[in-house]
């Protein structure tokens, strides 16, 4: 009995000291953010329902396929990944075949009629110095039918939702800014396996001007990603994702407008990057803690049998 | 050269050759402990097993691990955690264990103060435990360096300047220390050796020592009762092993303690499979940045208390508050001016001394990692002077204690 009080006590002061230097001291230090489940209430919804046919020959005019390439359909700016950022304003413009999928409907539309608006970067730019990728100045018809038609052309065309992977809705929404070394991804795409060291160089080389470009439009060259889900944790990743401002005021990370399956998904990437074994762990303790409490099992009775000449 | 005769067994052989029988009595079946324990004195068996596995685990991680500012990091985070077999494992046990140890080391430090067991003969077994404290306080700092995260870079950088001796501005200790103006490569190999050889080699013998220290005098009891090793135990031989009042080490205490061990390892690694985050801040996982300074710089939990002694105070007299908190545990024996060993709870105000220290302690740890803001920085200053008092104080307490 008296040894379960004196356990009593040392639990006691053991968890008052790791309640307050580990849950309390991160929670003042890290003030929460609460999620917005990727409403994007700050958007208009869309008022007109778009037409996927007429949004085709709307997208195809409204020159989209100039910078961006859409591998499903076979439009290709013939551009490489260095050329394109070079040409483009900094940074490569991302493949628009899933956009649909990959990102809001709402923020879809808004980012057509006026990028810097949607990403949450206006402090950054203004005519003098305009966003990259130019807002769509309507086709002669009524403008906000045409946006919710290259809304729906864009969601007809994208592979639905189980078939976006992890990998790919990272790639797309950060990965032209963001490195992930862990998972063998440069901003010019996933480094290929050279033969020759001076193709590989030559490889490098590029990325290195790459990113000069992308630290010349951004400020700062945006961090490699690869240990970020241990370093951040899910949770202020999902929330900085879908609102970068709250978390790091006029920081020049935009808004990315993903949906919440997305982000889930960019999340699951990092931890893979990050975490990797996070299921072998899980299985493996299973085991371990079986095995431990069979000792346990063994010890006590082991004990009980010394202890019964001795008392 | 004695004699031999033709051994009748492997034992016997091994016997007439390096008399493990008498080994045998001498370290367990005759080495005497009291009766009256409790669970609390299984925690030096629970450390020697912590320390093993720190031991172990460290060796696995050193054949991977690359002592280079350039890689030392990735070697780390991708080589042991993804491309390793199982190198996942071996880094969170040797990081959880490293921060366990703390606790079970105040644990263990904080039942001699109970129990009064480093006074009357215990002197050294409290200066050797005391020594343990600071090897153990530089492997793990050490042992931070490694990863070469901005928390090794940033804390390294905070704690080497404490060298400079604040007012006397000797920066050329600094340097020497780091062996550049800045944490870099030559700062890095060098905790490495430290890491991996010097302090662990230091480990070693200083726990020798220790258990040498606990030799003549016997651990102590739960109510600091004396008495007569040689009547107890001729007593327990003579098959009174219920009257007595001792028992053998192996296997009587041995079972208990491997009991305790057994529960121990329960809770050891659930936080390792579970519960590891304490073990490894996140700021650790974004790559060392002599250019970016972290918003929060902090140590780990267990140096917080004398972290936070060093924070509220002006730069100098902070660092002499610092070093007051270092050297003061060793002292205690010395400082505590009653001859009784008993428990705290039966000595008077020195059951106060005592709860308010542990209370103290645990303020200051939590004001630590607090940011020194506000109330946060008012509760600090307030536990560090009563830290200085509390000590200030134990030497009149106990002279006012009555004799048992
Ligand atoms: C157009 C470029 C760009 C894109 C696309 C982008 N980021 Fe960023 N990101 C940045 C920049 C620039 C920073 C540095 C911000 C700063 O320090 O102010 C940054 C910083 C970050 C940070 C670090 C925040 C911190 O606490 O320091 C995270 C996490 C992050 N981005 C995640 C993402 C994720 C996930 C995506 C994809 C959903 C993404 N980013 C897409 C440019 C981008
Ligand atoms: C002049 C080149 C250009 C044109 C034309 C252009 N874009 Fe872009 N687009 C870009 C650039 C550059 C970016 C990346 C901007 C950034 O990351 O800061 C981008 C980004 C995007 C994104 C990703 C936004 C995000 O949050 O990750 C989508 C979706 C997109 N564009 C759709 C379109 C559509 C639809 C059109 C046609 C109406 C279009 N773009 C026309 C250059 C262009
Ligand atoms: C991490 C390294 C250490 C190891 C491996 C270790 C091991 C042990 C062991 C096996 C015992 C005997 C069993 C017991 O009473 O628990 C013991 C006793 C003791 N240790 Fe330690 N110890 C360590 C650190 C310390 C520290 C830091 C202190 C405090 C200064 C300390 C103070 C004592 C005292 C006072 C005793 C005697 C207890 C008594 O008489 O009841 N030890 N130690």
């Amino acid at each position: 009995m008296k040894e379960f009080i004196i356990l009593g006590v040392v639990t006691f002061f053991s968890l008052v000291t790791y309640y307050l230097v580990e849950p309390y001291a991160h929670h003042v230090m890290h003030p929460h953010v609460d999620s917005k489940h990727f409403a994007y209430a700050d958007l208009p919804a869309l008022e007109k329902v778009g037409n996927a046919e007429d949004g085709a020959n709307t997208f195809m005019a409204g020159g989209c396929i100039g910078c961006h390439n859409v591998e499903s359909i076979g439009m290709m700016t013939g551009m490489d990944a260095l050329a394109s950022a070079q040409a483009f304003g900094g940074v490569n413009p991302p493949d628009l075949s899933n956009a649909g999928t990959i990102y809001d409907e709402k923020f879809l539309a808004d980012l057509i009629r006026n990028p810097a608006h949607a990403t949450m970067v206006e402090h950054k730019f203004s005519d003098v110095k305009p966003h990259p990728m130019p807002p769509f100045y309507g086709a002669g018809g009524d403008m906000d039918q045409e946006v919710a038609d290259i809304v729906a052309y864009l969601k007809s065309i994208a592979k639905p939702a189980e078939e976006i992977t992890p990998a790919m809705a990272y790639n797309n929404a950060c990965g032209r800014c963001h490195s992930l070394k862990y998972e063998g991804w440069t901003q010019m795409g996933e480094k290929p396996n050279f033969k020759y060291k001076k193709d590989e160089l030559r490889y490098d080389a590029n990325v290195l001007e790459y990113q000069e470009g992308v630290t010349k439009y951004m400020g700062k060259l945006p961090p490699d990603l690869s240990m970020y889900y241990k370093s951040r944790g899910a949770h202020f990743i999902e929330t900085f994702i879908e609102d970068p401002q709250t978390h790091l005021a006029g920081t020049a990370m935009p808004r990315v407008g993903v949906t919440a399956d997305s982000a889930e998904k960019i999340v699951e990437h990092l931890a893979d990057s990050a975490d990797t074994k996070r299921v072998e762990r899980e299985s493996i303790a299973k085991n371990v803690m079986i095995y431990l409490l069979i000792f346990t099992i063994f010890a006590y009775l082991w004990k009980r049998q010394v202890w019964k000449e001795l008392h | 050269m004695a004699h031999f005769e033709k051994a009748k067994s492997i034992h016997d052989w091994l016997d007439q050759r390096l008399a493990i029988d008498k080994v045998n009595k001498v370290m367990q079946t005759e080495y005497w402990i009291p009766k009256n324990i409790n669970f609390l004195w299984a925690m030096g068996m629970v450390l020697v097993i912590t320390f093993m596995m720190l031991l172990v685990s460290g060796i696995f991680l050193l054949m991977y691990y690359q002592p280079n500012i350039a890689t030392a990091f990735d070697s780390v985070n991708y080589t042991i955690m993804r491309e390793v077999e199982f190198g996942w494992l071996w880094r969170h046990v040797h990081a959880v264990a490293a921060s366990v140890v703390f606790l079970i080391i105040y644990i263990h430090m904080f039942t001699g103060i109970y129990y009064g067991s480093y006074k009357k003969g215990r002197e050294m077994i409290w200066i050797s435990g005391m020594l343990l404290f600071v090897a153990f306080s530089a492997e793990a700092f050490s042992g931070y360096m490694l990863p070469w995260g901005q928390m090794s870079y940033w804390a390294g950088m905070v704690i080497t300047n404490l060298f400079s001796l604040g007012s006397l501005e000797m920066n050329g200790i600094v340097e020497w220390i780091r062996g550049d103006y800045v944490p870099a490569q030559a700062f890095l190999t060098r905790f490495f050796m430290l890491h991996v050889l010097l302090v662990p080699l230091a480990i070693m013998a200083l726990i020798g020592i220790h258990f040498a220290a606990l030799r003549i005098p016997h651990v102590n009891n739960q109510d600091g009762d004396e008495f007569d090793y040689d009547e107890e135990s001729a007593k327990y031989l003579a098959g009174d092993t219920k009257g007595s009042k001792v028992i053998r080490f192996a296997n009587d205490f041995l079972s208990k303690d491997l009991f305790v061990v057994a529960v121990y390892l329960i809770f050891f690694f659930y936080l390792v499979f579970w519960n590891y985050g304490f073990a490894m801040d996140p700021v650790n996982f974004d790559p060392a940045d002599g250019l970016k300074t972290p918003a929060h710089i902090y140590p780990e939990w267990y140096f917080l208390w004398s972290y936070e002694i060093l924070r509220p105070f002006s730069k100098d007299i902070g660092l002499m508050a610092f070093g007051f908190a270092q050297v003061i545990f060793v002292l205690l024996p010395f400082l505590d001016r009653s001859p009784n060993v008993a428990p705290a709870n039966r000595r008077g105000p020195f059951a106060i001394w005592f709860w308010l220290m542990i209370v103290d302690l645990i303020a200051l740890t939590a004001m630590g990692k607090l940011p020194p803001e506000g109330i946060f920085s008012t509760i600090g200053l307030y536990a560090a002077v009563t830290f200085i008092a509390l000590w200030v104080a134990l030497p009149f307490i106990t002279m006012m204690e009555k004799k048992k």
